[in-house]
């Protein structure tokens, strides 16, 4: 589904992603954990089309991203640590301007079905500015989820969470109707990429260092393996 | 039409927004207002007959009240990291264009409006002008909302952004503003329209070719 | 590989001898330019003072540097387009040198208006036609060096520069015509129709050669002062793309 080689983004002189390949087929769920400055959300960003590869291929679901963004776009959802949220409009307003800037079919139908799902139905008409932490990035799931995207992208999605809110978020993301779509996360904590991926890299320093399926390996080694690799030179 | 329909959704997004907190609209117009006060007492000392001043004094008052909307509309979307919400929808980068800078219009060309009155009043004219000056306004509203737009977009960008664009729109803008004070004031002064009738043309020759360079270009300013 | 790419494209051939080529020419019709426009050209027929006479030989400067300072500001468009269109840097550089000069002139340009203005006109400034653009042409410039230094991200930069410059460009016949569209007093020399001028002068052939000349000669000192700003532009990019290799590495 998702098919990055020899990915190199470069700002300026300075590398941020070396030559990252990666393949995720179609229904896998897998977790990117990398240190502050690997190039994580650098990554996420470029499959997002929000920022061009500087050389490498990307293709999601076959399409090239340089040269079909519009169709890439409707393919992925995006949760980021920012929101992408108006927060004085209502959630429901928020979802229903998205809906039908993603073509939508009977918005206010979908938008009230995730509404339900992402257990924010009863709040829907406050803004979203009233919101806690935990109850907007609920939110943003919902509007990436809008048009039912096949590949769904989460930049640091625990970010700001304490491990409640984390622990309603994991679960959000492994329920059975996600279970066809194909996940790609980033983060920093150990402990989820373990917990809620399939397969986990570790990037470090915009090269992918290790990859490895979670039913390979526990916590503990892979907690060596980060520090291994994570640990400057 | 699907494009028209996100344009429209675009607008309609930025006038919830608007309704919601009323931080801009409140603030063009009491700035609007201020402007033309000003204005009234410092020439008023000095000049015979305040109304060969007034065109000149109204446009200068949109012009600034406009300049205040125009940085505010792209600041609150980059601020949230609601612009990259945007982006990263399946909407054509000219669309986003086009609902954002004719939610701009219409913001500036309400304020315009709503200032005339006030304008008649206190410059001691016919209230008959009132319909002309409306539809200069309008005209040129939309000839400072597609440069004006463009702008915005890249002075978000900056840290002096408030500061740089009027510095960067106002040279661009002169036909406009040249424009429309020479007709209103002939709406004003009562002077024939076959005389203004080039400036008129200007006007929407201008508004019409620089709103579709800025529709063109946009493309540019937002891609990464 | 993709980084140096970058490095490699801010090379000039080694310009020495031919930039001290350049220079020489340059400097020694500079110098003939002055000789023919203060000394050897006529005064023109029509003038009735001595100082309007003297001021007048101020046209062999004044016009090629408009010209200069246009033809900049243009070269900067037409850089610009490239650039959106090859995204290759040096037409970013080829950008900011031409303006800066062009920016330069225009600035001469306002201040020896000026001073000729003020025995001919009897005033310092005016707001006519032409010193009008000129001077809001300067505003516009100006805003564009600041929008540059504004910017950090270089891509961003050169991006928001190129669109920048070809709009201004774009809009500053619309300017002039605007602003023309009221009353004159700039004498107009050259493509004059209905413009009442004061201070006009009849051009013999011999002040149509001179004037040639210094057109032709700043036109060259124009080139000339491009290739060394751009040069330096170059050099100052290279030393920035090597520093953050050396950085970041």
């Amino acid at each position: 589904m998702i098919e990055i080689k020899g990915l190199i983004k470069a700002f300026g002189s300075r590398l941020v992603l070396r030559g990252i390949t990666l393949h995720v087929d179609a229904g896998e769920f897998v977790t990117l954990v990398g240190p502050n400055g690997a190039g994580k959300t650098t990554l996420i960003r470029i499959l997002a089309t929000l920022s061009r590869p500087s050389a490498g291929r990307v293709l999601l679901g076959g399409c090239d991203l340089n040269e079909d963004p519009m169709v890439v776009r409707r393919m992925i959802g995006l949760v980021s640590h920012r929101t992408l949220l108006y927060d004085d409009l209502s959630g429901e307003q928020n979802l229903l301007f998205y809906a039908q800037l993603y073509d939508v079919a009977r918005p206010k139908t979908r938008a009230e079905e995730l509404l339900r799902q992402v257990g924010l139905w009863g709040r829907q008409h406050d803004p979203v500015s009233t919101y806690s932490r935990g109850m907007q990035q609920r939110l943003a799931i919902a509007r990436a989820l809008l048009h039912n995207p096949p590949v769904l992208l989460l930049d640091e999605p625990d970010t700001g969470l304490d491990r409640q809110a984390a622990a309603t978020l994991g679960a959000l993301l492994r329920q059975t109707d996600l279970g066809q779509r194909t996940v790609l996360m980033t983060t920093h904590n150990l402990e989820y990429a373990a917990a809620w991926g399939e397969r986990v890299a570790i990037l470090v320093n915009g090269q992918i260092a290790f990859q490895t399926n979670r039913s390979e390996t526990d916590l503990t080694t892979l907690r060596a393996q980060y520090d291994h690799y994570a640990s400057p030179a | 039409m699907h494009h028209l329909r996100k344009i429209w959704a675009i607008m309609a997004k930025d006038l919830a927004v608007e309704l919601r907190t009323r931080e801009v609209l409140g603030a063009m117009f009491v700035f609007a207002l201020l402007v033309i006060f000003i204005f009234n007492f410092a020439f008023e000392l000095r000049v015979e007959d305040q109304r060969t001043l007034a065109p000149g004094v109204l446009w200068v008052a949109i012009t600034f009240a406009g300049m205040l909307g125009l940085s505010r509309s792209f600041i609150r979307e980059k601020d949230r990291g609601s612009l990259e919400g945007l982006l990263l929808a399946p909407v054509d980068r000219g669309v986003i264009f086009l609902g954002k800078m004719l939610g701009n219009a219409l913001f500036i060309a309400v304020i315009a409006l709503i200032i005339l009155p006030a304008f008649v009043i206190l410059f001691n004219l016919s209230a008959a002008v009132m319909p002309q000056l409306a539809m200069i306004a309008v005209l040129g509203t939309i000839g400072l909302s597609g440069v004006g737009t463009l702008f915005s977009a890249m002075a978000v960008h900056t840290r002096a952004r408030e500061i740089l664009l009027p510095v960067l729109l106002f040279p661009l803008i002169v036909p406009v503003i040249l424009s429309a004070v020479k007709l209103s004031a002939a709406v004003i002064d009562n002077v024939p329209f076959a005389e203004v009738q080039q400036w008129l043309s200007l006007l929407v020759v201008f508004d019409i070719v620089f709103a579709v360079l800025s529709f063109l270009f946009f493309d540019y300013v937002v891609e990464e | 590989m993709l980084w140096r790419n970058d490095i490699r494209g801010m090379r000039m051939k080694n310009p020495n001898s031919l930039m001290m080529g350049l220079f020489i020419v340059t400097g020694l019709l500079m110098i003939g330019a002055i000789v023919l426009a203060l000394g050897i050209a006529p005064d023109p027929v029509n003038l009735a003072t001595p100082t309007e006479r003297s001021a007048q030989r101020i046209f062999y400067f004044h016009v090629p540097n408009w010209w200069v300072g246009f033809l900049a500001y243009l070269v900067a468009a037409v850089a610009g387009v490239l650039y959106l269109i090859l995204r290759r840097e040096q037409w970013d550089a080829v950008g900011v040198s031409s303006i800066e000069i062009g920016l330069a002139f225009n600035t001469i340009g306002l201040i020896s208006g000026s001073i000729w203005a003020k025995p001919t006109w009897n005033t310092w400034w005016t707001w006519e036609p032409r010193l009008t653009t000129a001077a809001i042409g300067w505003l516009m410039y100006v805003g564009y060096l600041m929008l540059r230094s504004a910017i950090e991200n270089p891509h961003q930069r050169a991006r928001f520069a190129a669109v920048f410059s070809i709009l201004a460009f774009l809009d500053v016949p619309v300017i002039f015509l605007a602003i023309r569209w009221w009353r004159t007093i700039h004498p107009v020399v050259i493509g004059g129709e209905g413009g009442q001028g004061v201070g006009g002068f009849a051009l013999g052939p011999t002040i149509q050669l001179v004037f040639f000349f210094c057109l032709g000669t700043f036109t060259l000192l124009y080139v000339t002062l491009m290739l060394v700003r751009l040069r330096a532009e170059l050099l100052s990019r290279r030393v920035e793309h090597l520093r953050q290799r050396l950085m970041f590495r």
